[in-house]
């Protein structure tokens, strides 16, 4: 009964991994094909042609690309990115406590503003072309089209240094109680909250606007239902698909958010990393954050689109 | 919304269609891109006053910057680079997402299945991202930003002008031109293309924005564009200090980044409501 569905997942998620491959790829070759030697950048002055060529060697720049390819590829199954060009530490050791960080920004944030967006995005739906919608529109349509570190440089602006009520810079290392967790933890979680969510509030209300259009939704206003038994049993249940996919969306909005709050708040997290990673072209952290983003990114959408189809009584062959 | 749409001239103006209020907002902000600093008071790199984030004043309309830099100098020019790298990265991006997407409608299929496999592929990195790892890769040239930003948009582009070009593809007057014996360049320039220009024109206004978010955020971050030059994202990050007191240089570069999005955002949402 359920084999229908099993092949739509199976083929979803094949599409996922031939766009992980792309990825993978695309990493690769950007970064690993670059003009100029790595070696040479290392060494510096130090580089004599027998020390350069020593540590092609050794870093196995002097085999051809393909085969540095698959050695690549079996370092990132094995959990072993390399290691890290500036510090001479592995990528791993170094990647660890900085995605742990991320998570819990990412985890914060996301518990926030998913019920929230839901809630506003069905309320705005619910009430649309009142005041009420009104403002949230251009609220939310402000938000969705300033860049994310304006939002976070007025904000830090306001509650940091006007009203001194949270600290500007998140020291993680510093919180020792359950009120300090939340202080350190109130603006970075709050400006990527609100982030997500204009973009979450605007999705999910165009695609309940869109269900309510239906006929079967004036029937059950005909029919005398309450407005709230409407909402939950006639709307939401159509609307899971499309909805469930605006959420991953935001929440993958969220990913390009983290990277500029991170350095704006100072939070050491992994895109952090990877910024100052970028700007000193320590390759092999750049490639192994890009990869952990790119398959956040790909598994949310995935996973969205598993429930969209999931939810469609079609798909699951009933 | 509801269904009448009543206008009122305002002031004896002329009523603008849709369009021609994107185009106009679009032209206005060109013409300052581009005229703009041939009325700055200083060069952008003059350091004039010793006074570093000074207030408003006669000598310097907007102040000075962290350097005591004429920041209203400094504001036409980084409103030039913006301006002019989305522009010209947009029109990159969307004239090859444009044309891809209206020449696969009439390829044989394994061109679209190869063409949107590869989109697909660019779409699956988030954008930031991509721009990250493109410019750790070939540098942060005014052309490497350009050329980054446009093939990060084209998979957008390109599938919007898809599905666009695929529902007039199956029209009767389409029909009627390959009955008729035209070829393929004619039926899309004259007959395609014309017939989509309203969705499209929202289409690339928000391809605009989105380079315009991203190119900032880059220059806030500090991998965009590079000192000497100057855009509106890196006039933020330079100025980021002057928040404490409240200063012009910090506030003013984001309210026109403010101005520049929202207000295309805002004539773009009049387009597409009926």
């Amino acid at each position: 009964m359920n084999a229908r569905l099993a092949t739509l997942v199976l083929r979803r998620v094949g599409a996922a991994l031939c766009s992980l491959l792309f990825v993978v790829v695309a990493i690769f070759v950007l970064t690993a094909a670059l003009p100029g030697d790595v070696a040479d950048m290392l060494l510096g002055q130090n580089a004599t042609p027998d020390a350069t060529q020593a540590l092609r060697h050794a870093l196995h720049l002097d085999q051809p690309l393909w085969l540095r390819f698959v050695h690549w590829c079996g370092g990132m199954l094995r959990g072993d990115a390399g290691n890290s060009l500036l510090t001479g530490r592995p990528v791993s050791e170094m990647l660890a406590p900085r995605l742990y960080n991320s998570l819990l920004l990412a985890g914060a944030t996301t518990l926030v503003a998913v019920p929230l967006a839901l809630v506003l995005g069905l309320a705005c739906a619910t009430w649309r072309h009142t005041v009420f919608d009104r403002v949230m529109t251009v609220l939310t349509l402000g938000i969705v089209s300033v860049p994310a570190f304006l939002i976070a440089t007025v904000s830090v602006f306001v509650f940091a240094v006007q009203f001194r009520v949270v600290p500007a810079l998140s020291d993680i290392r510093s919180i020792h109680s359950v009120g300090q967790f939340f202080l350190t933890f109130a603006m970075p979680v709050a400006t990527l909250a609100s982030i997500t969510m204009a973009q979450m509030i605007r999705m999910i209300r165009a695609c309940m606007i869109d269900v309510f259009s239906a006929p079967y939704m004036e029937m059950a206003v005909i029919k005398g239902v309450p407005p709230v038994r409407i909402m939950l049993h006639h709307a939401l249940p159509n609307a899971i698909g499309p909805v469930a996919n605006a959420i991953a969306l935001s929440l993958s909005s969220l990913l390009g958010g983290v990277v500029v709050i991170e350095t704006i708040f100072n939070y050491p997290g992994l895109a952090q990393l990877m910024v100052d990673s970028v700007m000193s072209r320590d390759v092999p952290i750049i490639q192994a954050c890009t990869l952990l983003f790119c398959m956040t990114y790909l598994f949310l959408t995935t996973l969205a689109d598993i429930v969209a189809l999931a939810s469609v009584p079609k798909g699951r062959g009933a | 919304m509801s269904g009448t749409t009543t206008r009122y001239r305002v002031l004896g103006l002329p009523v603008l269609t849709p369009a021609q209020r994107v185009m106009g907002l679009f032209g206005f902000w060109l013409v300052l891109a581009v005229c703009g600093p041939f009325f700055a008071p200083y060069a952008p790199g003059q350091i004039i006053d010793t006074e570093v984030f000074a207030p408003l004043s006669h000598r310097h309309w907007l102040g000075t910057d962290y350097l005591g830099r004429d920041l209203g100098s400094r504001l036409l020019y980084a409103v030039r680079y913006t301006v002019l790298i989305c522009t010209l990265s947009t029109a990159f991006s969307c004239s090859c997402g444009i044309l891809l997407g209206i020449a696969t409608t009439a390829m044989p299929a394994w061109v679209e299945q190869v063409a949107g496999r590869l989109m697909d592929g660019i779409l699956s990195i988030p954008s930031l991202l991509c721009a990250l790892l493109v410019i750790a890769a070939f540098g942060d040239s005014l052309l490497a930003l350009i050329l980054t930003m446009g093939v990060i948009y084209t998979p957008g582009a390109y599938r919007t002008s898809r599905a666009l070009a695929l529902r007039i593809a199956r029209m009767d007057y389409i029909t009627v031109a390959m009955a008729r014996g035209e070829g393929a360049f004619f039926i899309i320039w004259k007959e395609i293309l014309p017939n989509m220009r309203g969705p499209l024109l929202a289409d690339v206004g928000l391809r605009f924005i989105y380079a315009v978010l991203l190119l900032s955020n880059l220059s806030f971050l500090g991998l965009g564009v590079q000192p000497p030059l100057v855009d509106l994202g890196s006039l933020v990050r330079e100025n980021v200090l002057g928040l404490v007191y409240g200063s012009a240089a910090v506030i003013l570069p984001t309210v026109v980044i403010g101005a520049l999005t929202v207000g295309i955002n805002l004539v773009l949402d009049g387009t597409s409501r009926r």
